[in-house]
């Protein structure tokens, strides 16, 4: 076991960590940030996505060490302390980008990576960048509207419901 | 996944050093082998992770005019390397999603040569020289069948050097569920005529389509090969289609590849 410490959603966190102990597995069991979910576990799904140095990676498919020293945000960052939903969350509730639940917190962080670089997406840069995030509840209608207008785009002709 | 130590050297000859020992296993972006662990397909007792290395990450441009890039170098890097080679950044922003793009390296792609990944067809199709700790081999020497290459045990790609061609484009006919290629066509138009490389499809791994090659390097448009076909034998055929499907493939995804080439 060594030690590992990385930045966590603005705060120094640190904990034991083997070699094969992977990123997702260390912010849900060990620093107990359980929103960080493991869908597929075979990089496939997109559930565990956290950004890692400001770029979204699927945290089931790098490993606790390779992130020590890193600067990681996961779901439980993105609210404002007071639980007052970013833009991008509250969008997923106004316009029903979930059901389950599930996959929320992996596309809320692959969304939240592609505003970043493309603040007004168009629908298909959305489906584009979603490709590797799995949902399947809501037929991704929802969640592509969702995202677009937390982009601030009118969605009133976006998608079937 | 069975535990294993975990190293991250700051230069390539410590990386070699520690790769020297018994089991150990260099480590790129691990997007093909922490699933390949997981499975226990691999167990190795050391990980030696490249990514700390500086000298091998980034784009340059050598003074020959070719594009260098370092080894663990991500597919996202490359990706957005479009001015200076575009048919290779869209090749490498069509891998895996873009989560896996942010990650995976060249070298790792390369070293591992899956049989449907699409950087084999670049490298091969492009002519490129896969530079290593110890030498310099030239693509058409380093693959040698699926998940076969020239890397002795405990070499490792530090750069791979790409002649950028007069033009080139590469189709990829997508395996939806994994992304990867269930035929891919690079085409590049060079100095000295047409290079082909086909991946996905051979049961040999990556190879030169060379009748479409001399077709054309006479002719370079997609109806210089409208009626050369590709036999299956040797194609392979599973689940996802049969070696007819994709001998089939490999002659559309080529034509359109020189159709778009640019």
């Amino acid at each position: 076991m060594s030690q590992v410490k990385m930045t966590v959603n603005g705060k120094e966190m640190s904990g034991e960590a083997e070699g094969r102990t992977l990123l997702s597995q260390f912010l849900r069991e060990t620093l107990g940030l359980t929103g960080t979910h493991v869908g597929c576990d075979t990089s496939q799904c997109g559930a565990c996505v956290v950004h890692v140095d400001g770029v979204a990676v699927k945290s089931c498919t790098m490993l606790a060490m390779e992130a020590d020293g890193a600067d990681v945000a996961t779901i439980e960052g993105q609210a404002a302390a007071d639980g007052t939903l970013n833009a991008l969350q509250q969008a997923f509730q106004d316009h029903h980008g979930l059901q389950c639940g599930f996959c929320t917190p992996g596309m809320i962080m692959s969304a939240a990576d592609l505003l970043k670089t493309n603040p007004q997406p168009t629908e298909a840069e959305v489906r584009h960048h979603l490709e590797g995030n799995i949902c399947r509840c809501t037929g991704y209608h929802n969640i592509v509207k969702a995202i677009m207008a937390a982009s601030g785009q009118d969605v009133s002709s976006i998608a079937a419901e | 996944m069975y535990n294993f130590e975990f190293e991250k050297p700051s230069t390539i000859a410590d990386a070699v050093a520690s790769l020297a020992e018994e089991d150990v296993l260099a480590l790129g972006g691990g997007q093909t082998l922490l699933p390949t662990m997981k499975q226990r397909l691999a167990s190795p007792s050391k990980v030696v992770s490249l990514k700390a290395i500086a000298e091998m990450q980034g784009i340059c441009v050598a003074d020959d005019g070719s594009v260098c890039i370092g080894g663990t170098t991500t597919h996202a890097e490359v990706a957005s390397g479009e001015e200076v080679f575009p048919g290779l950044a869209a090749l490498a922003g069509g891998i895996g999603d873009p989560a896996v793009r942010a990650r995976g390296t060249i070298g790792g792609s390369l070293a591992n040569n899956d049989p449907a990944a699409c950087y084999p067809a670049a490298a091969l199709g492009a002519g490129a020289t896969i530079v290593t700790n110890a030498r310099h081999i030239a693509a058409d020497d380093y693959f040698q069948g699926m998940f076969t290459t020239a890397l002795e045990e405990g070499e490792i790609i530090t750069e791979v050097r790409f002649p950028i061609p007069e033009a080139s484009n590469y189709q990829k006919f997508e395996q939806p569920a994994s992304r990867f290629a269930l035929v891919g066509v690079f085409v590049a138009k060079v100095a000295d005529g047409v290079r082909v490389a086909v991946t996905g499809a051979s049961e040999d791994g990556v190879f030169r389509w060379s009748e479409a090659e001399t077709a054309l390097s006479t002719n370079f448009t997609a109806g210089a090969i409208a009626e050369l076909t590709l036999s299956e034998d040797g194609m392979i055929s599973d689940l996802h289609g049969t070696g007819a499907y994709r001998a089939h493939l490999v002659g559309v995804l080529t034509r359109r590849a020189v159709a778009a080439a640019s």
